[in-house]
């Protein structure tokens, strides 16, 4: 009796095969940006835990020689014999075959061990070739293996390697650069031994970046890409909705058959619970697969933008962890649990005997309409206390939730008052026909419309973001960069020789002095800046007291950038940890550290053997200068930035943070009109018996089709107006309550009508589209079929 | 950085494992392309054998001592330098194929504190040198003329020591007059002790400075193809009996059966009797979970033509040196037949 009542369930999908696939595709769809978006910040986590990334040694302390010299071979061993656990970096630039390659010397021996130590693994590398063999080896980018072809080292090819740079032996490294006995840098292991002699003067050791700071800096990054994959999630959850109701509506003869054989009610229960369980793991499995596929095409992006935004290096190769990818069945399969409890409930309660009634299931709808609107009222009065109320990232999504959700929520009632209203306003019996209709198929209609509406308002809220932060930022940079070219030195004695030659030319020189240092626990940068007007007239200070510049050059207090401000709940006339008054607060975009800003003789003072190797030049032609330094001192190729390159580079960086959320908008925005197509499609054939009267009555198959489209368009135009104010509120909450606890900023808004059109001319185009092929399938329905409406009711 | 770390830690792993590999495992093979193999009967000179043989593919300076503080606690500590060479050279400089591994360690009835320390020839940052006596690693050292009065220095990130040794008696050469068989196909190496250093200094623990006391052994063995490749792993016992006398025996476990043993008889005055292969056992009484595994920690030993049938068992039970690549070193409390206090190494566990 189980078994018959199974295949009598599931050959309703053999009949209807396109609600199947909607349902496959909702919910794989759903899964997919959800598991793609926890595959990025998996991957991101765990290159954060395991990434003491020791090439660039972020994760580490290093340790140079103070005045910026070389060390020498016989310094490294002195710090060793002292007990010091430091590990040699020769780093330099290889020309080979025209191209400029870094090389990167390590030490393998001394190198900090990061990874668990595990007996197999040295085993197993202990079969392998080694770094120490007859011939050096080289291990670089499968595309820079072919540049060391005819010289006498090995090459490893490696694809996780960054192309552009190479690792290979300190010895190796040290013949290939010529550069014999020299060191670059010393890696300081985060393990010493106890009783250790403190470090010498001549050496200096930077700050460690640990790996929790980074985690806890990035946190509200993957923080924002969670809240976007649910938010797709949700859109793929009203698919999910919408075919799961209309498969149980469809079924209602057969459910009530099955009832009458004697199946009892919960045994058909349990059996459609079954059915939809495993539609729910074979939809995500194929929703993990895609996800597998969108986060191997966004993991690059993410990982410039983490490196670009917070410094935080991650590798672009992806690896299936089961972290994400359970987490993406498991999605799956409490979506359908959610999309299908409602359908499951009504089930449950309708009596049998109202099971042929036709309407049965849409009178409920229609009554739930009110439902939801009133859960709609409840949280959007959460909301709004949240707004009020609210502290945190958190609050900040649950904002964003309660007002995403209630409006969707709140969209079935608008929809019918205003269909109402156009039934009132429109005369005439096709038009008091077309709109009862319309009202009629709305409860069908409305998960997809609750899906369009949210991805219109998310595309609308982000996309007003990211425009309003695009203008600020290039107005930010004009004003931040302004100085023409920025020169790095090598050697406090380069940097003295080029600024007395600049002084005598008459060019104004601003050193760039930094330190870094922590406040409130979190690392954070220390500058010392000249009493310039470039400063005076360039900073865009957001807040200070009367007379800052003044008195910051009086050495009386600090700048401090808007983050810090911001993180710590400092303002003006307030005293930082290092004991100096805030005169002022300015805004530093593109950056998620601190920054403290002094006077030069202040900074000179608490950090004496910190000399300036970094300068600011104000010239008039730029070019010419730089041509001028290059010819006159012998300047690596980095050595001077252009600002218009900087300003370029600083956007593109911007650029990519936010395509990744631009992708994700899009394919939000493509779900949203999967959705109506589909509804459109499962409803089309539910509506025949309500089409056929009305062709019975003369008008044409063509027409009908007609007025099938409009109303589409109709609705979607509805829907696409109530996004705007949604999306406005949105953008309002991510640039005023988001982006301030993520990013430490706060943002003007700016509104771009022109960009609200573009997006509403396209939603109707996805609503034409979707609703064209139901349409033209309506107007080729052979009129037999029409007319068997007559003599077939149910 | 996950793949790029992974590579480093790889090329450092392999190169550990060749050093430890050769002491604890039959990893290096059984061919010695180029390096120098023991020969019976030749003479040592000293004080130059005290020093390194880059010709020889592995070395070591191994020194255990079984101390006590004022209330009567034990310790154990341990100091050792290993070499390795990868050719059977030395050169100048970063392209030194010698390499160099040091592994500290003090052992308390509760805890164990484990240092390690890798280090590449040819710059000075490891060696040693004989006139007068250094054995060094980063910080970490030993040293003193002729080998005799020395001091001894290492460090770990949660201990360190400062001791003072001061050999008692003569040195000891095993098997036939030092060159010692470590199979019956004739495998061998250079191997020579001073089992009779008094020691004394202060342990640095996280608790504090202790003031120890006690007695030291120190071996000193090179070769390039000690062990067969199926000999996978070995038990060796240092003891120094209550009157005096001393033994030195060890197992190496064959992975196709057949143990090796030998043993080394010490009498007080440094008078030594070798005993071959079967003269000496030891067999496992009780094992303990140590670091995921069962490793033995209370054994019998038994050389029956010196009338020895004692119990070694573990002061700690935990004294796992969790290094490259791991391995068992402990001071151990012997009774039965003769009573006394000693080392005990187990590799291959």
């Amino acid at each position: 009796m189980t078994w018959l009542g199974l295949t009598a369930l599931l050959s309703h999908w053999r009949a209807n095969p396109w609600q199947l696939i909607t349902l496959i595709a909702g919910l794989a769809l759903a899964t997919a940006l959800w598991s793609g978006v926890q595959a990025i910040n998996a991957e991101a986590r765990a290159s954060y835990d395991t990434a003491a990334d020791l090439v660039t040694g972020s994760g580490l302390r290093q340790m140079r020689r103070a005045d910026g010299a070389v060390l020498s071979t016989a310094e490294y061993v002195a710090l060793r014999r002292a007990g010091w656990q430091v590990s040699p970096v020769l780093e330099g630039q290889l020309r080979l075959k025209g191209q400029s390659l870094r090389l990167i010397g390590l030490e393998p021996l001394t190198l900090p061990q990061t990874a668990p130590r595990d007996e197999a693994a040295t085993t197993s590398a202990f079969a392998q070739t080694d770094l120490f063999d007859s011939a050096e080896t080289v291990v670089a980018h499968p595309e820079d293996a072919a540049l060391f072809e005819g010289m006498s080292v090995e090459v490893r090819a490696d694809d996780t390697r960054a192309q552009g740079t190479a690792l290979t032996d300190i010895a190796t490294a040290q013949r290939l650069l010529n550069t014999p006995d020299q060191i670059t840098r010393l890696i300081v292991d985060a393990a010493q031994p106890l009783g250790l002699e403190p470090l010498p003067d001549r050496y200096e050791m930077s700050q460690p970046a640990p790996q929790n700071d980074v985690a806890r800096l990035t946190e509200s990054f993957h923080l924002n890409l969670t809240a976007f994959g649910l938010l797709s999630f949700a859109v793929g959850i009203f698919i999910v909705y919408g075919a799961v109701g209309l498969a149980f509506e469809q079924r209602r003869a057969v459910f009530r058959t099955l009832r009458a054989l004697g199946v009892p009610l919960r045994t058909l229960m349990a059996l459609l619970a079954l059915e939809l369980g495993v539609f729910a793991l074979l939809a995500g499995a194929v929703g993990v697969a895609l996800g597998y596929l969108i986060a191997a095409a966004l993991l690059p992006d993410v990982a410039a933008t983490l490196r670009g935004l917070y410094g935080a290096e991650i590798t672009g190769q992806l690896q299936l962890r089961p972290a994400w990818w359970l987490s993406g069945l498991g999605m799956a399969l409490a979506g359908t649990g959610v999309a299908a409890t409602a359908a499951l409930i009504k089930l449950a309660r309708l009596p049998l005997l109202s099971f042929n009634h036709p309407r049965a299931m849409s009178m409920h709808a229609a009554a739930s309409a009110r439902w939801l609107a009133l859960l709609a009222c409840v949280l959007l009065v959460a909301g709004l206390a949240l707004a009020v109320w609210g502290q945190g990232l958190f609050a900040g999504f649950a904002l964003l939730a309660c007002l995403l959700i209630g409006a969707a929520f709140l969209l079935p009632l608008l929809l019918g008052g205003a269909l109402n209203l156009a039934g009132h306003l429109h005369q005439g019996a096709l038009a008091a026909w077309f709109w009862a209709d319309s009202r009629q198929q709305l409860p069908g209609l409305s998960m997809a419309l609750m899906a369009l509406l949210l991805a219109m308002a998310a595309n609308i809220g982000v996309s007003t973001m990211v425009s309003s932060f695009r203008l600020t930022f290039t107005g930010y940079l004009d004003q931040r960069l302004a100085s023409e070219l920025y020169l790095n030195t090598r050697t406090p004695a380069q940097a003295a020789a080029i600024t007395s030659y600049l002084e005598e030319k008459g060019v104004t020189v601003l050193p760039i002095l930094s330190e870094d240092l922590r406040i409130g626990g979190l690392p954070a940068e220390i500058y010392g800046v000249r009493n310039h007007a470039t400063y005076r007239e360039n900073w865009p200070v957001l807040a200070a007291l009367p007379a800052a510049w003044d008195r910051l050059a009086a050495s009386e207090g600090a700048f401090i950038n808007e983050q810090l401000a911001r993180r710590n709940d400092l303002a003006p006339g307030d005293y930082l940890e290092t004991g100096d008054l805030i005169l002022g607060v300015y805004s530093d975009y593109g950056n998620s550290a601190g920054q403290v800003v002094i006077s030069e003789p202040q900074f000179a003072q608490r950090y004496p053997q910190k000399r300036a190797q970094r300068f600011g030049l104000r010239t008039q032609d730029p070019s010419a200068l730089a041509t001028d330094l290059r010819q006159r001192f012998d300047l690596a190729e980095d050595a001077l930035i252009n600002q218009a390159d900087l300003k370029a580079f600083s956007l593109s960086v911007f650029e990519r943070t936010f395509s990744v959320t631009a992708a994700l908008n899009l394919l939000t925005l493509s779900v949203a009109g999967l959705a109506i197509l589909i509804s459109l499609l499962t409803l089309a054939s539910l509506r025949l018996p309500q089409l056929a009267p009305v062709w019975a009555l003369g008008l044409t198959r063509r027409h009908l089709a007609m007025l099938e489209l409009l109303r589409a368009v109709c609705l979607a135009a509805a829907t696409g107006l109530l996004a705007i104010p949604l999306g406005l509120a949105l953008a309002w909450v991510l640039l005023t309550v988001v982006n301030v606890e993520a990013f430490g900023w706060r943002l003007p808004m700016f509104l771009f009508p022109w960009e609200y059109l573009k997006l509403g001319m396209l939603t109707l185009l996805a609503a034409v589209l979707a609703a064209l092929w139901p349409a033209i399938r309506l107007a080729r329905t052979p009129p037999d079929r029409l007319l068997r409406v007559f003599s077939n009711e149910r | 950085m996950n793949g790029k770390s992974l590579i480093i830690i790889t090329i450092a792993w392999l190169l550990s494992a060749a050093i430890v590999a050769a002491q604890s495992f039959a990893g290096l093979g059984s061919d010695a392309e180029g390096f120098d193999l023991p020969e019976r009967g030749t003479p040592f000179e000293f004080p130059a054998d005290h020093g390194a043989h880059p010709s020889y593919r592995i070395e070591w300076w191994y020194l255990t001592a079984n101390l006590k503080d004022a209330a009567g606690i034990d310790y154990g500590l341990q100091w050792t330098l290993f070499r390795s060479a990868l050719e059977p050279e030395e050169r100048p400089g970063w392209d030194s194929p010698q390499l160099w591994l040091g592994h500290a360690a003090v052992t308390t009835p509760t805890a164990h504190y484990v240092a390690e320390r890798r280090a590449r020839g040819g710059i000075g940052q490891a060696g040693v040198i004989t006139d007068p006596f250094e054995a060094w690693i980063d910080d970490w050292q030993m040293a003193g003329a002729e080998m005799e009065v020395m001091t001894l220095r290492a460090s770990g990130t949660d201990f360190a020591y400062d001791m003072q040794l001061e050999a008692q008696g003569p040195l000891i050469f095993h098997g036939d007059g030092g060159y010692s068989q470590k199979s019956a196909s004739g495998r061998a190496s250079y191997y020579y002790s001073q089992p009779f250093f008094e020691i004394s200094g202060t342990l640095m623990l996280p608790d504090g400075p202790v003031e120890v006391t006690g007695q030291a052994w120190l071996d000193r063995e090179w070769a390039s193809q000690p062990l067969g490749a199926s000999q996978v792993s070995w038990d060796w016992f240092s003891m120094a009996f209550e009157g005096g006398d001393r033994l030195m025996g060890f197992t190496l476990r064959d992975s196709d059966g057949g143990d090796y043993t030998a043993a080394t008889w010490i009498d007080a005055d440094g008078t030594t009797t070798p005993f071959p292969d079967g003269a000496f056992s030891a067999k496992p009484l009780t094992t303990s979970a140590v670091a995921g595994r069962r490793v033995p920690t209370r054994w019998q030993a038994v050389l029956p033509e010196k009338g020895v049938d004692v119990t070694v068992e573990a002061l700690n039970p935990q004294a796992w040196m969790a290094t490259s690549i791991p391995y068992w070193e402990g001071p151990v409390r012997i009774n039965g037949t003769h009573a006394g206090r000693g080392y005990l190494e187990m590799t291959g566990y």
